[in-house]
């Protein structure tokens, strides 16, 4: 199986999520093997993925806890 | 149905033993088992409520409105989902009335409910990516740009990148919480990726901004 970069792209979530075929995982890898253009992508996907899924990124408001608790038992008893 | 193939049935498939124990306690009017029961689940409310509203006031008040919802038709849980499934579709529901209540939908829902088009989106050409990943948050400057880059993608790629790899939840569970077939979060999930990534790609390749460490292509010790 050849496959073309748009074929790629269409594939690159699966690939990343490990959710294809192996028969396409060998095509792919056969493809990204020699197009450092879809390579740079998948490996920039992958990173970003990774920078995002870091609780660092996007962190709770500080005092998040506090204020929903404080919230919640205010609500909560005068029910 | 018996209540105890009921309560066999909630051990089985849709909370685990722990949640279950905290959900009848909750009932029986022991308050302080409501917060046990949601606090693995405050960052995955707030973050969903953000991937809405953008604003994180906003999606801090809309987290609380969520809980609040929760534990008021707790009872009306009836397992028919997972606990956080359900929990996360309340808000997803809460913080799109506010933005519905706001307005703003005559900005964003035009863009939520255009149809999947099947037409390829071409990624920007840059150069190898030359920052491990994890040293390069220690920069603000690219925590930032996650930042901005995530806001400016369209509502429904939003929602489906915090769940799916924000939260990292599975993509069963992120079309039920959205309440879509599990092909469009797949498509609009590769999309968001691609996008997201040339939105943040230029700030990891650009001479200058990374601090020096350099992996050859395809060796990527972290990933």
């Amino acid at each position: 199986m050849v496959l073309s970069c748009s074929e790629i792209r269409r594939e690159l979530s699966n690939y990343i999520d490990n959710d294809i075929s192996p028969e396409m995982r060998e095509a792919l890898e056969t493809h990204l093997a020699h197009c450092r253009h879809c390579t740079a992508i998948v490996d920039g996907t992958r990173n970003v993925i990774l920078l995002i899924a870091d609780d660092r990124t996007f962190p709770l408001p500080l005092g998040f806890s506090e204020r929903l608790h404080a919230r919640l038992r205010r609500d909560l008893e005068v029910r | 149905m018996t209540v105890g193939q009921e309560e066999q049935d909630v051990r089985s498939s849709f909370a685990t033993p722990g949640e279950v124990e905290l959900i009848e306690r909750t009932l029986a009017g022991e308050t302080e088992a409501f917060y046990e029961l949601i606090r693995p689940h405050e960052r995955s409310v707030y973050m969903t409520a953000f991937s809405v509203l953008r604003n994180s006031a906003e999606a801090e008040d809309i987290a609380q409105e969520a809980f609040l919802k929760a534990f008021r038709h707790l009872a009306k849980f009836r397992r028919e989902s997972k606990f956080a499934t359900w929990l996360l579709q309340i808000t997803v529901n809460e913080a799109r009335m506010r933005i519905r209540k706001q307005h703003r939908d005559l900005y964003d829902s035009g863009v939520a409910q255009e149809e999947e088009k099947d037409t390829e989106y071409e990624p920007v050409e840059f150069g190898d990516w030359r920052e491990i990943p994890s040293e390069a948050l220690e920069r603000k400057e690219i925590r930032e740009v996650l930042a901005k880059a995530l806001a400016s993608l369209p509502e429904k790629y939003r929602e489906v990148i915090v769940l799916r790899d924000v939260r990292q939840l599975g993509t069963a569970e992120t079309a039920e919480i959205l309440r879509v077939g599990e092909g469009t979060v797949k498509t609009r999930l590769v999309r968001a990726r691609l996008q997201l990534r040339d939105l943040v790609a230029p700030y990891t390749t650009a001479r200058g901004l990374f601090s020096g460490h350099f992996f050859r292509r395809g060796r990527k010790p972290w990933f």
